[in-house]
């Protein structure tokens, strides 16, 4: 049910870590739906320099957490937050429906990253909003329209 | 790719060579149509008739048109529930079930629940068991039937069939069990437990994929799920499997003949797998009571790990288990067996169903926890979170 480039990436999962003295800090989801993500970010020039992820949950959540630190490495901010959910599964080879939110996790934590980059500096934040702090959320809903930002 | 082990006997089993050779004449030469009158079909009658015989004694009925066989614990599990629930006299209104049955049941009780029928969802308590004074409690003047479980799928707990039984016909009411996991490994008497109804499944008995077993007990009323040719005494019509049949009371046969050593034998190794996780990996809890279980299921909390992500590691590295995770089953929530029994949801995501068999080895059991401990270990380092919640150790 997984892509060979999933499983990949679940058994050797790229840029595990915490950047120390992080620029920015990213963590969503929440152990109670067994899904959390933490996203630690360096910044030069408003470019992502680099990016490390811890990350509790099934495979393609660690899959979608360590191909988005590949992505997002070298991006301009701006760029980084502009990746949806369908890049990354894509960029997998696509994820089994039941398995979307999980790519929303790694998004949502690289936003939520440079978000904290940006407001720790005093600038206005880019992302337009995570998906995981609307109430409304559903990470099973499989339509595959992207969320406002 | 690394010699597979199978740790997950509790989802189906291989066919037993013994159980295939008696199966195997009955699609080839033997093939006859048992509802024949000529002498292939009276051969197949023959067979399929002894394989009641085998099968009625092997789980104490008195009489063998007490069985039939079905397609599977699914189908058996549907046709008790609606079957009886459609056929009883009176005004019945309400069914209790326990909130940890097989998707089999709690199915069709949600399908009555449409259809005018109210359901109790029993839950059991903490320890994996449903008592009888809480199931006592629930039951009304109406309640026609009760179906709860003999031995949990998941955690492996066994319930007090009879006395369950014995509460719900005090108020009338009927009683079913679904007694697919507990069959062959535990004693289990359809007479002397008293219950109305029970099914079975072959497939986790060494048997074949595709055959089941409804124990009606006589008088009990049924209304066909399946109507045609009127086979299996006019309660489930469709020419009989009657290799499947065979071969399901040849597995039962095996099953109890070599049932005490192996529940013994079992034990230990489900007990190796139990110390050996505790002995070398923190923050583990084992589900369900500790003493009333079936010999051969371990379930684990690995606290602060997600049961999925175990799984595909331990694949990889050749081990078979399973995981009530919400991501293995594709929804939302966690198993709705740990959550029945209180368990939280995020220590649900972390459980692990280690089940035993005929095949499992010492060696084998040694090779599964050596290959746990670095898994858990690299897992837990990945986590933001796990330091946090479950400090160092």
């Amino acid at each position: 049910m997984y892509t060979e480039i999933v499983m990949d990436h679940f058994n050797h999962p790229r840029n595990v870590g915490v950047i120390e003295d992080a620029d920015g800090v990213g963590e969503v989801g929440n152990p109670v739906c067994g899904d959390m993500m933490k996203i630690t970010i360096e910044v030069e020039q408003d470019t992502l320099k680099d990016v490390k992820f811890q990350t509790l949950g099934c495979g393609a959540a660690i899959a979608t957490s360590s191909i988005v630190t590949e992505m997002a490495k070298g991006m301009s901010l701006e760029k980084a937050v502009a990746i949806t959910k369908r890049d990354v599964a894509q960029a997998l080879g696509g994820l089994p429906p039941a398995k979307m939110h999980c790519s929303i996790l790694a998004t949502d934590g690289l936003k939520a990253a440079v978000d904290d980059y940006l407001v720790r500096n005093g600038r206005e934040p880019i992302s337009g909003g995570l998906a995981h702090d609307d109430p409304h959320f559903d990470p099973h809903a499989h339509d595959d329209h992207e969320s406002a930002g | 790719m690394p010699d597979r082990v199978y740790l997950d006997y509790a989802a189906t089993t291989p066919v037993d060579p013994r159980v295939l050779e008696a199966m195997l004449p009955y699609m080839t030469e033997r093939f006859g149509n048992p509802n024949s009158l000529y002498a292939a079909g009276r051969e197949a009658h023959a067979a399929l008739e002894q394989a009641r015989v085998l099968f009625a004694q092997g789980i104490g009925a008195d009489l063998p048109n007490e069985v039939i066989f079905t397609s599977g614990g699914t189908e058996s599990d549907n046709a008790a529930l609606v079957g009886i629930t459609s056929a009883v006299g009176g005004n019945p209104r309400h069914v209790v079930v326990s909130a940890f049955e097989h998707h089999a049941v709690l199915e069709p009780a949600h399908l009555l629940g449409k259809s005018g029928f109210e359901v109790t969802v029993l839950k059991p308590r903490e320890d994996g068991i449903v008592h009888p004074d809480d199931l006592r409690g629930v039951l009304r003047d109406d309640t026609a039937l009760v179906s709860i479980m003999h031995a949990n799928n998941e955690i492996g707990t066994v319930q007090p069939i009879a006395d369950l039984a014995s509460v719900a016909h005090e108020r009338g009411a009927l009683f079913h069990t679904d007694a697919a996991q507990s069959l062959g490994k535990i004693p289990f008497d359809v007479e002397g437990s008293g219950v109305d109804a029970a099914s079975f499944s072959a497939h986790k008995v060494y048997g074949p994929k595709g055959v089941g077993a409804l124990y009606l007990r006589r008088g009990t009323p049924f209304r066909p799920l399946l109507g045609g040719g009127g086979q299996e005494f006019r309660k489930r019509s469709g020419t009989q499997n009657v290799a499947g049949a065979v071969g399901f009371a040849e597995a039962l046969r095996l099953m109890l003949a070599e049932r005490d050593a192996e529940a013994l034998r079992l034990a230990s190794l489900r007990d190796r797998v139990i110390e050996g996780a505790f002995a070398r990996i923190p923050n583990v809890q084992l589900n369900g009571d500790p003493t009333r279980r079936l010999p051969n299921i371990a379930n684990l909390i690995i606290k602060g790990v997600e049961g999925e992500a175990m799984l595909l590691r331990l694949d990889a590295e050749g081990y078979a288990v399973s995981t009530g995770s919400a991501c293995s089953s594709g929804s939302l929530e966690p198993s709705h067996v740990l959550l029945a029994i209180g368990c939280p949801p995020e220590l649900a995501h972390g459980s692990l169903r280690v089940s035993v068999g005929r095949f499992t080895s010492e060696l084998q059991i040694d090779g599964f926890i050596d290959a746990l401990v670095p898994i858990v270990d690299k897992l837990r380092s990945m986590s933001p979170v796990y330091e946090r919640m479950y400090g160092a150790d």
